[in-house]
């Protein structure tokens, strides 16, 4: 059982705060996507076409305080107040599609300078050209599930379990 | 001299944003235990509409609804920043055919390579993870080449 999978239990079992505590960590995100501009593909694209490095600052500031907060916590081998579940660091198994989904990810982000937590978040500022975005993104997601859910059975036996 | 080279617009609002990013990240770590990241939402919430069995798997289903929950706290923070710092109702001048065809790349590349830049990006690389590493590097090197291809083909915004 995965750790997001744990982190969601039934309603019944779920701990009040469960999902205050997940709509407060969403508006911080979503704020940090806003003042650190990456809400503008303007902004991601001059990093892609490497006149302005910023997105370095913003990629490197937030993965060094997720990282320092997940070795820690996962050093005291406690768990999470509201879900019970072990802290433990996010971890994902290697195959081809790792470096396949990629490249295709690569592809469409150089193109639009936009990926899914910047579309959200640039869609609160009011962006609404970005519906573009947002509703490509939901296409693609879906072409991609419905092609691996009925083509070549054996794709799922890749994913991580459940 | 040199950071006014790399960095034309600054490096404060920057660091701050992706220390922010991180933080928000935290918050929903230190309560739930959870590593999240922001483009299972896309397939999750398919599984309320489509019967695909994709979709249709526990993990989707189980995860929905807080998913939908991140994903308008994380639109809600958009609209913050923006009414507080004046730059509510900005609108990008990226050409919307970039936007549409890139947001389908996105949806079928994040979905297959089983995370985004927040999965990947933040989560995985802050946890050292080979697999996500090896993601990010692929996904960051193929979007510059493609962004200098574009730009140099004379396409812009």
């Amino acid at each position: 059982m995965s750790r997001e999978q744990r982190g969601s239990r039934n309603d019944a079992e779920r701990h009040p705060l469960f999902l205050p505590a997940i709509l407060v960590g969403g508006v911080v995100f979503g704020f940090g996507l806003g003042l650190s501009q990456m809400y503008r593909p303007e902004v991601v694209l001059r990093f892609l076409q490497l006149t302005d490095l910023g997105l370095l600052l913003v990629m490197g500031g937030a993965s060094v305080v997720a990282g320092v907060a997940f070795a820690v916590m996962s050093k005291t081998g406690g768990s999470a107040p509201l879900t019970g579940t072990q802290f433990g660091k996010r971890v994902k198994s290697m195959d081809r599609n790792v470096l396949l989904g990629g490249g295709i990810f690569g592809v469409g982000w150089g193109l639009s300078g936009i990926c899914p937590g910047a579309a959200y978040a640039s869609l609160g500022v009011g962006n609404v050209t970005i519906l573009y975005a947002v509703a490509g993104m939901f296409v693609g997601a879906y072409v991609q599930g419905y092609v691996r859910s009925n083509v070549g059975a054996t794709e799922g036996a890749t994913e991580e379990p459940a | 001299m040199l950071a006014e080279t790399l960095l034309p617009n600054g490096w404060v609002h920057y660091l701050l944003g992706g220390l922010l990013i991180g933080g928000g990240t935290v918050i929903i770590y230190l309560t739930t235990g959870i590593t999240a990241g922001a483009s299972t939402f896309l397939e999750s919430t398919l599984s309320y509409v489509s019967g695909q069995s994709r979709f249709q798997q526990y993990r989707f289903r189980a995860s929905r609804d807080w998913r939908v929950v991140f994903t308008l706290g994380i639109v809600l923070g958009g609209a913050v920043y923006g009414l507080a710092f004046g730059e509510f109702g900005w609108t990008t001048d990226v050409q919307w055919w970039r936007l549409l065809v890139g947001g389908v790349l996105v949806g079928v590349g994040t979905r297959l390579g089983k995370g985004c830049t927040s999965g990947h990006g933040v989560c995985g690389v802050g946890s050292l993870s080979e697999t996500s590493l090896l993601n990010v590097a692929t996904f960051v090197g193929i979007a510059i080449g493609t962004a200098q291809i574009v730009a140099a083909l004379g396409v812009s915004p």
